[in-house]
C-alpha cells in the first residue's frame, strides 16, 4: 500500500476502524449448545466448533446446561443466541422433546438450528441432525462379537448393561442395533426388553457410568453366572462390568463390547478389557455444524441427511484388536490417536 | 429472727437502649424461704431472675451469694455456683430418658480406660444417682427411669425437671411459673413438690402470676413495679387484693421492707 | 411418697379448699393401662429399630419365598452387602446430621470429591497412598466443617447450607477430574491400597468385601459413640429442643460443628471405599446418593424432625432397600416398579415414624 505512506496517520486510522467495524457487523455468529461443558465428549465437540470457526471467521458463542436433562438452561440458551442474532444453532438437546417449542421459534425467527448428536422428536424440529449412527454403532459391535464367538454365538448367554428406565433414543438405538448385529429378533425396534430370544440372560441399568455398570452386571450375573457376553451402553459402564466380572474371576469367560471411543475405553480394548467398541466423533459432528452454518450464511443451503436416514451420519469406527473377516476395523493404536477425552 | 442472706443484689441497673428494666434494683433471699416474686408484666421481674439466674448481665449493681460477690457470664455459670433454674419450658429434651434428662451436661463416665479412653458413660451409676434423687423428692414410683421424658405428664416432666435443679449441690432455686401449664391437680402436686423442696433447707424463688399459688406457698413476696423492688410483704398479713393494688400502683404500702 | 396432708396448714387465702381431699400425692410415675395398639406404640417408641429389623427380615422371607434359591443364597445375600455398602456408609454420615433435625445433601458430593482427590494425588500426582488419603479425610472433614460453620455460625438452614455446599463440592470434582473416570488399572500400577476394601474374604460361597465389613465397623463405632459418650447425649438432646439443651447447659454450636465434621470424615471413609467397591474412580456416579442416604435413613426410623431414632436403623434401611432391589430383580420386576416400591417404602416409613411420636403417657 504505497499511497498509505502519504495520508495523515489519524485519517488512516479512522479508515481502519470503519474498515474493522463493518468486517465485525458482517460477520456471521453461531451458537453452540451443549448438554454440559463437562462431559470429555462435549469438550471435544466444542473445541472441533471453535476451530471450525476460527477457520471460517465465524463468530462463536458456546452454552451449556448444568447436568444433563437441564433443559431451563438450554431453553434460556436458545433465547440468548436468538437475541444476539446467531445465523444458526448447534444444540445437544437435553430433551429431544422439550425444546422442541424454542427451536421453532428460533428457525422461525431465521436461524439455521443443527441438532448434535442427539435428534429431535420429531427429527425434522430442528434443520437437520449431525450425529452418530447409533443403531449402526450397535450393530457393527453385534456382528462383530456374533463373528468372534463363532458356533459358539448359537447359544451365548449374553447380558444386557442398558442407560436407564427411561429408554431414550440412544439407549434403544444401542442396545437394538446391537440385537440385529448379532441376530437376535428385535419385535419393536424402539423397545428394550419384548424379546424372548433364550441368549437373552436380562437387560439391567447402570446410568453410563462405572458404579452402575458394577451393580448391573452383578445383578445380571446373579440371573446367571454363565454370562459370555456383555453389551455395554458406553465405555464407563464397561469399565464397571469388568470389575463385577473380575471380583468373581468371570473376567476370562466374557466379552464385552461398548460404544463411544473415549480414550480410555480405547485404553480398555489395547488392554483386552474390552472386545470391542464402536467409535463416535463428536469433533466431526460440530466442526460439519459449523460448516454447514456458514454456507446456509453465504447463500442459504441448507444441509442435507445421509441416504435412508434421516439424519447427517458423522460416522462410527470399530475399534478392536481382534479384526474378523468383512467388518471394517482399526487397530486400538490407531483408535488411540482419534479418541475424545 | 435475723439472719443473713443468702442470695442479694443491690442497685441492679438494666437498659435495653431507651427503655430501662432494672431501675436500681434491689434484692433478697433467705436461707429456707419461698420467696414469690410478682410484678406487672413490663415490670422488670423477668429480667431481675435473667440477671440473677446469669442469662444476661446487669450494666450497673452488685450480685452476692453467701455473701460473696459474683458475676456470671451464662445461666452454666451461675448453675456451677449452685443457682439453679427451672425454665418455664423446663429445657428438658422430649426424647430422652428420665436419667439422661437429669444428667445432661454433667454426665459420669466410666472408672478406668473405658471412661478415660472410650469416654465411655457410667449408665448404671447414673440410673441410681437419679433414682435416689427422685426418691428424695418423693417421685418414688417411677418404674422404668429410662422411660422417654414425652411419655411422662405435666407435673411428672416438672419433677423431673426440678429434680435435676436440685439434684447438683444447688443452693438456690429459681422456678419460672412452674404451674402456669398445668391443670388444677397437677398443679397442686407441683405446689407439693415446692414445699418438699423447702422442708428439706433449699431456698426457692418463685416466680408467678397465679395469686392463689403464690399466697398459699410463699413465706414471703417480693412486689416488683417499675424496674425495682417497691416492698416486700407478708402474705399472711395482706390479702390477695393488697397484692395487686401494690403491683398496680393503685395503692401505695405503708411498710415497704415488713416481711424482711 | 411423702405425706403431706398433715404438714400443710392454710396458707394465705387458701380457697382451693376443696382440693384438700383430692390427691395429695406429689407428681408420681404410674403406668396406665392401654390398649394392644397402644402397647405396640409404645414398645416401638422405645425401641425405635424394631420396625426397620421387622421389615427387614419379612422382605428377606417374602423375597425368599417369590424368588426363590438363588435370593435366599450366601452369594446372593453379601452381594447385597456389599451394593449397599457405600449407600450404607453414607447414611451413618447422613444418620448423625439428621439427629441433629438436620439434613445433609452434599454427603454424596463430599464422597466423589474426596475419591477424586485421592485418586489424583495417588495416581497422577505420585504422592504416596497412605498420605492421599490422609489428605482425603482432612478434606473430608474440612468440607464437613464448612457446612457446620454456616449452620452453627452463619446461621444458615441445614437444607439451604448443603444444598449451596453440593453444588460447590460437585464443581470442584468435575474440575479437578476433567469429568473423566480414572482407571482401575492405572489404579492397581499406582496405589492399589485406594482399592483395599474392594478385597474379599470368601467363606464358601458368601463374598464378604472388606468395604461391606467397614460399613458394619463404621455404624458400630457411631453406635457406641452416640449411645455410650455423653457427646453422643448432647447430639440427641441438641437435635430433640436445641434451645432446652442450650439451657441444660450443652454448648450447642461446639456439638453441632463436631457433628458436621464427624459427618465429612465418614463421607472421605465412604470415598475409600467406593473406590474399592466402583474398581475405578468415576466423577460421574453416585451423582443421587445424598438422595438414597435420606431414604435408608429415613426408611431405618430416624425421625426428620431429630433427635429420634437409632443410627443402627440406617443401617437396616439401607439393607431393605438393598433387598428389595435385589428380590424385585430375581422376580423380573422392571426397574421402574423398583424404583415405584421404594417410593412406597419412604412414605411408609415416614407414616409409622409420626404415628410413634404421637404416643403420650
Amino acid at each position: 500500500m504505497k499511497f498509505a505512506k502519504g495520508c495523515v496517520v489519524g485519517l488512516c486510522a479512522s479508515v481502519a476502524l470503519v474498515g474493522i467495524a463493518t468486517g465485525a457487523s458482517a460477520q456471521t455468529s453461531a451458537c453452540l449448545i451443549t448438554k454440559t461443558d463437562t462431559n470429555p465428549f462435549f469438550v471435544k465437540m466444542k473445541e472441533g466448533a471453535v476451530a471450525k470457526a476460527n477457520e471460517l471467521g465465524i463468530k462463536l458463542n458456546t452454552y451449556a446446561g448444568k447436568i444433563d436433562g437441564d433443559v431451563e438452561s438450554q431453553v434460556a440458551a436458545v433465547e440468548s443466541c436468538m437475541a444476539a442474532g446467531a445465523k444458526g444453532i448447534l444444540i445437544t438437546p437435553s430433551d429431544s422433546r422439550a425444546l422442541a417449542p424454542v427451536v421453532e421459534k428460533a428457525r422461525a425467527a431465521g436461524a439455521l438450528v443443527i441438532a448434535l448428536d442427539t435428534p429431535f422428536e420429531p427429527a425434522d424440529t430442528a434443520d437437520a441432525t449431525f450425529a452418530t449412527d447409533n443403531f449402526k454403532a450397535g450393530e457393527m459391535i453385534g456382528e462383530w462379537a456374533k463373528a468372534r464367538m463363532g458356533d459358539k454365538a448359537a447359544d451365548a448367554k449374553i447380558a444386557f448393561l442398558d442407560l436407564n428406565a427411561s429408554q431414550v433414543s440412544v439407549d434403544y438405538l444401542r442396545d437394538q442395533g446391537f440385537m440385529k448385529g448379532f441376530g437376535i429378533d428385535v419385535k419393536d425396534a424402539k423397545k428394550i426388553g419384548d424379546e424372548d430370544d433364550p441368549r437373552i440372560v436380562g437387560h439391567d441399568v447402570t446410568n453410563g457410568n462405572e458404579e452402575g455398570g458394577r451393580k448391573a452386571m452383578e445383578n445380571l450375573l446373579q440371573k446367571d453366572p454363565g454370562v459370555d457376553l456383555v453389551y455395554t451402553i458406553n465405555e464407563p459402564a464397561a469399565a464397571g462390568a469388568y470389575e463385577a466380572l473380575k471380583a468373581v474371576g468371570l473376567e476370562n469367560q466374557a466379552t464385552i463390547v461398548s460404544i463411544d471411543g473415549g480414550c480410555p475405553g480405547v485404553q480398555n480394548v489395547k488392554e483386552g478389557i474390552i472386545g470391542a467398541t464402536s467409535m463416535q466423533f463428536p469433533l466431526l459432528m460440530a466442526s460439519k455444524g459449523v460448516e454447514a452454518i456458514a454456507a446456509f450464511a453465504k447463500d442459504g443451503t441448507k444441509p442435507q441427511n445421509s441416504e435412508g436416514l434421516d439424519f447427517y451420519n458423522t460416522g462410527v469406527t470399530l475399534i478392536t484388536d481382534h479384526p474378523v473377516d468383512g467388518i471394517d476395523s482399526i487397530s486400538s493404536d490407531e483408535g488411540l490417536k482419534q479418541c475424545w477425552g | 429472727m435475723k439472719r443473713d442472706p443468702i442470695l442479694t443484689a443491690r442497685g441492679l441497673v438494666k437498659r435495653y437502649g431507651r427503655v430501662t428494666a432494672l431501675d436500681n434494683c434491689d434484692f433478697d433471699l433467705y436461707p429456707g424461704e419461698i420467696l414469690a416474686v410478682i410484678g406487672d408484666n413490663g415490670a422488670g421481674k423477668s429480667s431481675l431472675i435473667k440477671a440473677i439466674s446469669g442469662a444476661v448481665q446487669a450494666d450497673e449493681g452488685e450480685i452476692r451469694l453467701e455473701g460473696r460477690p459474683v458475676s456470671f457470664r451464662s445461666p452454666l455459670e451461675a448453675q456451677d455456683a449452685g443457682i439453679s433454674t427451672v425454665y418455664q419450658t423446663l429445657a428438658l429434651s422430649p426424647a430422652l430418658s428420665i436419667v439422661d434428662n437429669m444428667f445432661v451436661g454433667r454426665e459420669l463416665r466410666k472408672p478406668g480406660p473405658l471412661g478415660t479412653w472410650l469416654r465411655m458413660l457410667d449408665k448404671p451409676a447414673m440410673r441410681a444417682f437419679a433414682r435416689e434423687k427422685l426418691n428424695d423428692l418423693g417421685l418414688m414410683t417411677i418404674q422404668d427411669i429410662d422411660q422417654a421424658v414425652e411419655t411422662l405428664s405435666g407435673g411428672q416432666r416438672q419433677g423431673v425437671a426440678v429434680a435435676r435443679a436440685a439434684a447438683f449441690g444447688s443452693k438456690v432455686i429459681i422456678m419460672d411459673e412452674p404451674t402456669a401449664a398445668l391443670g388444677v391437680k397437677e398443679s397442686r402436686q407441683v405446689l407439693n413438690l415446692i414445699l418438699d423442696l423447702k422442708a428439706k433447707g433449699l431456698p426457692i424463688i418463685l416466680i408467678s402470676h397465679n395469686m392463689p399459688h403464690v399466697f398459699e406457698v410463699a413465706d414471703r413476696v417480693h412486689v416488683h413495679r417499675l424496674g425495682k423492688r417497691l416492698c416486700t410483704i407478708d402474705p399472711k398479713k395482706h390479702t390477695m387484693s393488697d397484692a395487686v393494688a401494690y403491683m398496680t400502683g393503685a395503692k401505695q404500702p405503708d411498710d415497704v421492707n415488713e416481711a424482711a | 411418697m411423702t405425706d403431706m396432708t398433715q404438714t400443710a396448714p392454710p396458707r394465705g387465702q387458701s380457697f382451693e379448699h376443696d382440693l384438700e381431699k383430692s390427691d395429695r400425692t406429689v407428681a408420681a410415675f404410674e403406668r396406665t393401662k392401654r390398649g394392644p395398639l397402644g402397647t405396640i406404640q409404645h414398645g416401638l417408641h422405645g425401641n425405635p429399630t424394631l420396625v426397620p429389623v421387622i421389615v427387614l427380615g419379612l422382605s428377606i422371607a417374602a423375597f425368599g419365598l417369590i424368588a426363590g434359591g438363588k435370593f435366599f443364597s450366601a452369594f446372593n445375600l453379601t452381594l447385597i452387602m456389599q451394593q449397599v455398602s457405600i449407600i450404607g456408609i453414607l447414611a451413618a454420615a447422613q444418620s448423625l446430621i439428621i439427629l441433629t433435625a438436620g439434613i445433609d445433601l452434599s454427603v454424596a458430593a463430599i464422597m466423589v470429591l474426596m475419591s477424586v482427590i485421592a485418586g489424583n494425588l495417588a495416581v497422577y500426582m505420585g504422592v504416596p497412598a497412605p498420605v492421599a488419603l490422609l489428605v482425603a479425610f482432612a478434606g473430608g472433614t474440612g468440607a464437613g466443617l464448612m457446612n457446620g460453620f454456616l449452620v452453627t455460625k452463619v446461621k444458615l438452614p441445614p437444607f439451604i447450607t448443603t444444598l449451596g455446599t453440593w453444588s460447590i463440592f460437585y464443581a470442584l470434582n468435575l474440575w479437578l477430574s476433567g469429568a473423566q473416570s480414572i482407571r482401575s488399572q492405572d489404579i492397581d500400577k499406582a496405589a492399589p491400597l485406594l482399592k483395599f476394601f474392594g478385597n474379599t474374604i470368601a467363606i464358601g460361597n458368601a463374598r464378604v468385601t472388606y468395604g461391606s465389613i467397614l460399613m458394619i465397623v463404621v455404624f458400630l463405632a457411631l453406635w457406641f459413640l452416640l449411645n455410650k459418650t455423653a457427646w453422643g447425649r448432647h447430639v440427641y438432646a441438641v437435635g430433640d429442643d436445641k434451645e432446652a439443651a442450650e439451657l441444660a447447659g450443652i454448648r450447642t454450636d461446639r456439638t453441632l460443628l463436631s457433628v458436621y465434621g464427624l459427618a465429612g470424615l465418614v463421607c472421605a471413609i465412604a470415598a475409600w471405599a467406593s473406590i474399592g467397591r466402583v474398581g475405578s474412580i468415576s466423577p460421574q456416579a453416585y451423582y443421587e446418593a445424598n438422595l438414597h442416604s435420606i431414604t435408608a435413613v429415613v426408611i431405618g426410623g430416624i425421625s426428620l424432625f431429630g433427635g429420634r431414632g437409632s443410627i443402627l436403623g440406617a443401617l437396616f434401611g439401607a439393607l431393605i432397600v438393598g433387598v428389595f432391589q435385589s428380590g424385585l430383580r430375581l422376580a423380573d420386576v422392571d426397574v421402574l416398579w423398583q424404583v415405584f416400591a421404594i417410593g412406597w417404602l419412604i412414605i411408609i416409613a415416614v407414616a409409622i415414624d409420626q404415628w410413634i411420636r404421637k404416643v403420650s403417657a
